[in-house]
């Protein structure tokens, strides 16, 4: 080792690559090779020659892989290259045109539209009792969400009231949505990745979710138990026994998630510090939900603007600093956990009352009245084809759903149908973030990051 | 003499417009004050200005400058044609089109949302990406949708319906079923 030492210049023969590996020979390089300075620099390297890969031969300088690549005089080409729209990890059909320098990423521009079918037209179809049909489709990982939203600005027009317990039974159903969509994110984000076990594991987790929520909702998914006016349905003999079973059924899974993933190494090569974001950008460009709050900015609507009964229950907002696909990851774990905190407490304090307002204009009589009642047959078969008259007057109502913020912007004409619904799908404004994630970016990091923004395309493309 | 009460009524006017404006909402009067025919309207309990449609990229620059509203969290358009009955908000010329944003202030914890008449003669308004880089696929998306063209936009394109698509989907005119569903090797209509 000590005439390696003294030994420079072309004539260097190294036969070993201990000189990468022990810093005292840091100077020793082969010509071509840039000396290594900083401790970073210096385990990448370290990393490379212990892969195995690494062939120093006896006369020549050239280091066959791991060393630095040849610099291309003049101007770069570059190279645009798609992926998707029929790519596994693109979620649905998302397609992202890449403009690669080399296998670096220059810019990235989503390719959206593939799943449009009009929701938006169709919603001004439906009268307001059938529009939960329609935006419940919207975003399908979370449907919950999305007919909360729909019903709360609905209910802001009407200025109707809802009662307590119906309010509890949303907000229940809320954060069983927000577990049931935040347990396929590790899924879908572990097979992405490569941790093809993990969806398994994660798709478990969820089917028993959604056992729950087709306990009390009769339906597994595109539920439209949330009408405006309360909800469908009281919740059926034994929610509390289930819900509490399925508590400690997904506490299990994540905290195997947890010892799975988080300090895996490869797992940590893949996310740590890939796809970074920073607070600005991120609100600059009206990210929401797990994004913004990786970026070490604590904003939850269910803490900042309070809907539902979340101020009166206890849990926390998981935030993190890096704003990278790890942090991004963590937070929806621990969010997992922060849902079973309030599913919990929903279970405990469930208050008694009507899971509807008693209002004759939007709420159908109960079945038992219809087969007795002649005036409870029409107001039942008028209120569910001509629907209620809604008064002129628009609104926006926004809750926060697993992906961030979602909103409805409804303008009604005060007639039976909407003049006009809009729904704002986090999905559609995060893609736009992953701009600043992914340039100067690895292509092969493009999959950890738009798993990561975990885009519905149901709710983008609507 | 009618000079003066000309412009005596214009202050009456103004006067009154400026009534409208409660004192709760501090962000409507500053907008109030610095753009000529921006109206305030109490929605639900949420705070609308209306603002004229020269205005539109200022205002938003102001609320992000000076009134600390961060991030532009949606934007869209509403198409009244055939509205049967309609809100209008007095001191606003009710026009065929309205763009709608809702802006959120993360520091304030407040909404506000801003709406601009558009007309269906010329349906241009001033692009906000540059403020709000955001809103580069909302505008893309009113513009798909209803045809509103936002100057200014770096890529102003259809986004959510294909490239050679004619007309604007959204558009109350633009009725559905207008394109028949077709299938591929369907032998058509016997």
């Amino acid at each position: 080792m000590s005439d390696a030492t003294d030994t420079t210049g072309s004539d260097a023969t190294e036969t070993e690559h201990a000189g990468f590996t022990d810093p005292d020979d840091a100077e020793v390089v082969a010509p071509g090779m840039t000396l290594v300075e900083e401790d970073e620099e210096f385990e990448r390297l370290e990393r490379q020659t212990d892969e195995g890969d690494q062939l120093l031969t006896q006369h020549s300088e050239i280091v066959v892989t791991g060393g630095p690549w040849p610099e291309v005089e003049g101007e770069s080409q570059t190279m645009i290259i798609n992926m998707g729209p029929q790519h596994p990890s693109t979620h649905g059909v998302l397609r992202i045109m890449l403009e690669l320098d080399g296998e670096t990423v220059v810019r990235a521009k989503p390719v959206i539209g593939y799943l449009h079918t009009g929701m938006e037209k169709t919603g001004e179809q439906l009268t307001y009792v059938q529009g939960g049909t329609n935006v419940t489709r919207m975003d399908y990982a979370s449907p919950i969400a999305n007919e909360l939203v729909f019903a709360m600005a609905v209910e802001r027009l009407l200025d109707v009231e809802v009662p307590e317990r119906a309010v509890w039974i949303r907000m229940l159903l809320a954060e069983l949505s927000r577990m049931a969509s935040h347990l396929l994110f590790q899924a879908t984000n572990g097979m992405d990745l490569g941790a093809v076990s993990m969806m398994l594991y994660g798709w478990r987790e969820r089917e028993e979710t959604l056992r729950v929520l087709e306990l009390i909702t009769g339906l597994r998914m595109n539920h439209n138990f949330v009408r405006p006016g309360g909800v469908a349905a009281d919740l059926p003999d034994g929610w509390q026994l289930a819900c509490l079973d399925l508590c400690e059924i997904v506490e299990r899974g994540i905290s195997e998630y947890d010892e799975l993933l988080t300090g895996n190494p490869i797992w940590l090569e893949r996310m740590v510090g890939v796809g970074v974001i920073t607070t600005e950008e991120a609100l600059a460009l009206s990210a929401s939900g797990p994004i913004l709050r990786s970026t070490g900015f604590a904003w939850d609507l269910r803490k900042t603007q309070p809907y539902l009964a979340y101020d009166d229950v206890d849990f926390d907002v998981i935030y993190t600093e890096n704003g990278d696909c790890f942090d991004r990851y963590r937070i929806r774990l621990f969010e997992i956990a922060e849902s079973i905190k309030i599913v919990r407490q929903c279970v405990e304090r469930m208050p008694a009352g009507d899971f509807r307002v008693q209002d004759k204009k939007v709420t159908p009589p109960p079945r038992a009245r219809i087969d007795e009642s002649m005036e409870a047959l029409i107001h039942h078969f008028k209120l569910f084809t001509e629907g209620f008259r809604v008064p002129a007057g628009e609104t926006y109502v926004a809750v926060e759903s697993p992906r961030g913020e979602v909103g409805c912007y409804l303008v009604s004409d005060g007639t039976g149908k909407p003049a006009r619904m809009h729904v704002r799908g986090p999905s559609f404004y995060n893609l736009q973030s992953m701009h600043p994630m992914i340039s100067e970016r690895m292509v092969a990091d493009g999959v950890a990051i738009v798993s990561s923004v975990d885009p519905i395309m149901g709710e983008v493309d609507r | 003499m009618a000079d003066d009460a000309a412009q005596a009524t214009d202050e009456d006017a103004r006067e009154e417009v400026h009534e409208v404006v409660p004192p709760w909402d501090e962000v409507a009067a500053a907008l109030w004050e610095r753009f000529d025919g921006a109206v305030f309207h109490d929605s639900h309990g949420q705070a609308v200005v209306y603002l004229d449609r020269t205005h539109w990229a200022d205002a938003a620059t102001m609320l992000r400058d000076d009134e600390q509203f961060t991030s532009c969290i949606d934007m869209t358009v509403v198409d009244h044609l055939v509205d049967a009955e309609r809100v209008v908000v007095p001191g606003v010329g009710p026009a065929r089109y309205e763009v709608v944003a809702n802006l959120l202030s993360h520091p304030r914890n407040r909404r506000i949302r801003l709406i601009t008449e558009v007309p269906a003669d010329d349906t241009t308004v001033a692009s906000i990406t540059a403020v709000y880089p955001g809103m580069n696929f909302a505008e893309r998306e009113a513009y798909d949708m209803f045809g509103i063209e936002f100057t200014g936009h770096p890529d102003l394109t259809r986004i959510l319906m294909p490239d050679d698509w004619v007309g604007h989907p959204l558009r109350k005119d633009d009725a559905p079923a207008r394109v028949p569903v077709t299938f591929k090797g369907d032998p058509g209509p016997r």
